[in-house]
């Protein structure tokens, strides 16, 4: 199972919870077991929003794969300059 | 995965090959572009930080003999509020299109809300004079204080912050608040020995680049379009000026010219499609080039910001747990690089309870734009300032402090995910180990150290390399070149064709000869399109493979490439003479045609840059003046590829470091306006200002890329500002926690302290 | 308004141009003479990127009238190589990477070429203070300061 770890900002659409096991897949299909298991998350991981998968962070994430043993977090998407 | 390697050309330094250009003029910038029947146009600025428009009436400059078109706000599409990405970042598209022309309010001193177009510039000038706008003047704020304050004049009325719950009903100027972090920090303060809590603020800066924004734009009657522009991303123009004026890119053709300096400020869009729509309204191509007053006033800066920093350890120096909180101010419109900052502070440490809390706040100031690592130099300011208060509280050596502390491979960051591999320990080793480190100082002197994180960018490139019949080849990219990463470029396609630097040609193409690449910046051309040009370039050398098969009529893998030459390795029983990279051009017709590679990727595996600054300063303690008297960089930087270029980046994001912490602000009137939009009055360093700036090339390899490189380009502008700050501390005693560090104000805390 | 005419020299060769008598030198030398190698960084004499000689001195053409140029002999970046041959300073500003955007590079160039001529030894503070009004934004001077003593060094005879 993969593991999808929120940050503090986002624990407060979770109800405190940091850690949630998922199925493997694409970050699209995470991204709905997150949505369906914590409704409040909606609208709050928007197109601003850039994964890391296993330590990587990735900007256009929605068809990577994320991997049996996986660990996804969230992150607001950075430019630079 | 590259460590081993032998490199024959990376690593090396070749004479750049757009230098010769660069030394005798010949380089076209910007500015340096004209077409016939060319007119030139002018934007007119509110003098006003934040007021109604009443009314604008341009007849008066229509009639002027000379005039061939006017824009207003009301000519340019209304486009929703719209989140898209276009080049690297998040932009709402909205808020560009009302940066780029206002609509019913100006928001800053230096708004554009109207554009002309002219025979001259002296009758562009005189038409902006003609126009009659009548402004109903509004109060105004300049600092997050101020925009934050309650009953403080609202820029957008639809303005309600996000990242609250529940959602707030009135407006205000706080765009949104976001939390990053994990753990408890009440844990991990009942865990310290020691707390120290600091606040720090930073006012307005800007990039600075030598070259004004400049513009040829052409608006063909068939409606294809021209743009001739300086900006740190051709495609990223045209998907720009697409959206903001309702037209397909395919619409747009956009040539990217040499470009003098970006750092960020170019890109997004300010002038581009001023242009374009006075070429279609005039029918002529018009030219247009800031002054750099505008620059100042218009095109922009970054934010100023207060930061407030907790820091707990205990008396063996062990983080335990922080508590951060950071207001930056995004300019008029919302998009200041807060979230940035808050994912770098104490990037470099493990610490395992921490709360961030960010918030954009809006103000009338110029919207802010990218500038170098953007957001993370301000935060860095904060946290590094403290850890150094910490050092001296606990009796430590800071680096020492550091290095106990410091993230490695696995360490989970402070904004979430494991760090691969990367190389901070041995970073914060040569500095340690670094002759500078232990040099004597002199009376008055202090000495600072500080470290900096930048995450670095992949994303899009595309490149080409094509053989020529002479067994050279031309490397063509479409990321503009600001550092020198042309040459880089080339060393990469010499290493995969092995043939010598001097027979590769770099250049950088526009949108429509070369594909699609995002923009240079996020010190990801090195890395993405490097990546890119390895590629293309292998493909290149699998191509000459085969036509050297082809000629020996062997089979492929008795083929073997080295030294710019096939090998046949099973040429059952004979041994041909080897067939150089020429001699397989010159054969190129007969054995398949052209000989050319191209790819285009999605860049991964992006490695992190750490960096660490010593800074000595001598503090004159009458006049309060700060001289930096010597200053060592140490950056890891995966693998050099061209070391003077690297180290050219330290050096210059060191400068600009310094220049942020010591002399450099945005001063307004009472008024809201600007007073020093000049480079006589917003005092960036100059030659005599700096000694020699050290430099040391750490390589711990990056081990998701071939040759193990990383961006080095904006970390170098992270550690400055605190290794500043810290070095005056230790000069004077004084910690002082605002800058910019200019004289009366340390003259102040000095005598204060006396 | 009518236009003066102004006959000057420009890199030893004689010219002429006509211009508005609000026109700067450095306008003229742009938009009407085709010599874009200088440049205006600021149009207020503060950033050194139009440098430019007149009469062996160095100034900031965008403080210059052109039709000040009148008899006069200026020295532009255009001049510095000659005979296809670069100058040391320029050929230095290669060799030490001492240029990373080049925008400012062709007034360093025109700056420290006149400062070479006039003084063949000039210490690191010196060549600081003397291009202390040319501004780079990219390099932090570093590399440019050791081009231009290199080149000083090449000119003695010594190889540095």
């Amino acid at each position: 199972m993969a593991t999808v770890v929120f940050s503090r900002g986002l624990q407060q659409y979770t109800a405190g919870t940091e850690r949630l096991e998922v199925e493997p897949g694409t970050v699209r299909d995470v991204i709905a077991q997150v949505l369906a298991r914590f409704p409040a998350l909606e609208n709050r991981l928007d197109s601003g929003t850039a994964v890391s998968i296993d330590g990587e962070i990735i900007n256009e994430p929605l068809l990577e794969r994320v991997g049996p043993t996986s660990e996804l977090h969230f992150l607001p998407s950075i430019s630079g300059g | 995965m590259s460590e081993e390697r032998k490199f024959r050309w990376i690593g090396t330094r070749p004479i750049r090959h757009d230098g010769l250009d660069k030394v005798t003029g010949r380089a076209n910038f910007g500015a340096d572009f004209s077409l016939p029947g060319m007119l030139h146009g002018r934007v007119l600025r509110s003098p006003h930080a934040h007021a109604r428009i009443v009314s604008i009436d341009t007849r008066p400059a229509l009639a002027l003999e000379g005039v061939k078109a006017v824009l207003v706000g009301a000519d340019l599409p209304d486009i929703p509020s719209q989140i898209g990405s276009g080049g690297e970042q998040q932009v709402d598209f909205r808020d560009l299109s009302h940066n780029v022309l206002a609509r019913d309010k100006v928001l800053y001193d230096g708004h554009a809300l109207a554009a002309v177009a002219a025979t001259s510039p002296r009758i562009a000038a005189e038409a902006l004079e003609r126009i009659v706008v009548e402004y109903q003047v509004l109060p105004h704020v300049l600092t997050v204080d101020e925009a934050m304050a309650p009953g403080a004049p609202i820029l957008h009325e639809d303005m309600f912050t996000k990242g609250i719950e529940p959602t707030p009903s009135e407006p205000s100027n706080v765009a949104g608040r976001v939390e990053l972090g994990h753990g408890d920090p009440e844990q991990g303060f009942a865990d310290a020995d020691v707390i120290l809590e600091r606040e720090f603020t930073t006012q307005t800066v800007h990039q600075g680049y030598i070259e004004p924004h400049a513009v040829v734009a052409r608006a063909g009657e068939d409606g294809q379009c021209m743009v001739w522009c300086c900006t740190q991303g051709a495609f990223m123009v045209r998907a720009y000026c697409a959206k903001l004026l309702g037209l397909d890119v395919s619409q747009i053709k956009v040539i990217p010219s040499e470009i003098g300096g970006g750092f960020g400020g170019k890109t997004t869009v300010y002038l581009e499609p001023l242009a374009l729509l006075l070429s279609r309204k005039s029918g002529r191509p018009v030219k247009m080039v800031m002054d750099r007053g505008e620059v100042f006033r218009a095109s922009g800066p970054t934010s100023g910001a207060r930061v407030r920093v907790k820091l707990g350890a205990k008396r063996d120096g062990t983080f335990t747990g922080a508590d951060v909180s950071l207001y930056y101010d995004a300019g008029a419109f919302k998009g200041s690089p807060v979230m940035a900052g808050g994912m770098t502070i104490l990037a470099p440490y493990k610490i395992p309870h921490v709360k961030i809390e960010c918030f954009d706040v809006v103000v009338n100031k110029p919207k802010v734009a990218a500038y170098r690592a953007p957001g993370a130099p301000i935060s860095a300011f904060g946290g590094e300032s403290l850890i150094d208060e910490l050092a001296d509280e606990l009796g430590m050596d800071p680096i020492e402090l550091r290095m106990k502390n410091a993230v490695s491979e696995g360490t989970k960051a402070v904004y979430g995910p494991k760090f691969r591999r990367i190389g901070f320990e041995e970073t914060l080793e040569a500095l340690r180990s670094h002759p500078h480190y232990s040099a004597p100082l002199g009376p008055n002197q202090g000495r600072g150290v500080a470290a900096g994180f930048w995450f670095n960018g992949g994303m899009q490139s595309s490149a080409s390399v094509n053989v020529n019949e002479d067994g050279t080849a031309v490397v063509i990219s479409g990321c503009p070149d600001i550092g020198g990463s042309r040459a880089s470029l080339a060393l990469m396609a010499a290493e995969e064709l092995q043939i010598p630097v001097e027979r590769i040609r770099p250049v950088v193409g526009d949108t429509e000869t070369v594909g699609y690449n995002d923009l240079t910046g996020g010190s990801r051309v090195t890395f993405a399109t490097g990546m890119a040009v390895i590629q293309a370039a292998q493909d290149v050398v699998a191509q000459l493979r085969k036509r050297a098969a082809k000629i020996w009529e062997v089979e492929l893998d008795g083929v073997r490439w080295e030294d710019g030459r096939a090998i046949c390795t099973n040429g059952n029983g004979e041994t041909p003479e080897p067939l150089t990279i020429r001699d397989l051009a010159r054969r190129a017709a007969r054995t398949g045609g052209p000989i050319a590679g191209t790819a285009s990727l999605t860049a991964r595996g992006i490695g992190p840059s750490f960096g660490a600054h010593i800074c000595d300063v001598e503090v004159d303690r009458e006049t309060g003046r700060v001289s930096v008297v010597r200053y060592t960089a140490v950056q890891d930087a995966g693998k050099a590829i061209h070391p003077s270029y690297v180290e050219g980046q330290m050096q210059g994001g060191a400068a600009q470091g310094i220049g942020w912490a010591l002399n450099e602000a945005y001063l307004y009137d009472e008024n809201g306006r600007l007073e020093n939009p000049g480079f006589l009055d917003y005092r960036i360093p100059v030659a005599s200002d700096l000694p020699m700036i050290d430099t040391v090339i750490v390589e711990v390899a990056n081990p998701m890329h071939p040759y193990g490189v990383r961006g080095v380009g904006e970390t170098p502008i992270v550690p400055p500002l605190a290794a500043v700050a810290n070095a005056v501390r230790h000069a004077t005693g004084v910690r002082f926690c605002d800058l910019p560090l200019s004289p009366p104000r340390v003259l102040e805390g000095i005598e204060a302290a006396r | 308004m009518s236009r003066i005419h102004v006959e000057t020299t420009i890199n030893g060769e004689p010219a002429e141009f006509l211009c508005e008598p609000h026109q700067t030198l450095l306008e003229v030398l742009r938009d009407e003479l085709g010599l874009t190698g200088t440049k205006e960084g600021c149009g207020t004499g503060d950033c050194g990127a139009c440098t430019v000689s007149l009469d062996g001195r160095l100034v900031c053409s965008c403080l210059v009238l052109g039709a000040e140029a009148t008899g006069r002999s200026l020295g532009t970046i255009e001049g510095v190589a000659q005979d296809e041959r670069l100058h040391p300073v320029q050929q230095k500003f290669l060799e030490h990477a001492a240029l990373q955007c080049g925008v400012c590079t062709p007034g360093f160039i025109v700056a420290a070429k006149d400062l070479l001529e006039r003084n063949s030894d000039p210490s690191e503070e010196e060549t600081r203070y003397w291009l202390a009004g040319n501004l780079c934004r990219c390099t932090g001077y570093d590399k440019i300061i050791r081009a231009v003593l290199d080149a000083a060094a090449e000119l003695r005879g010594e190889s540095a």
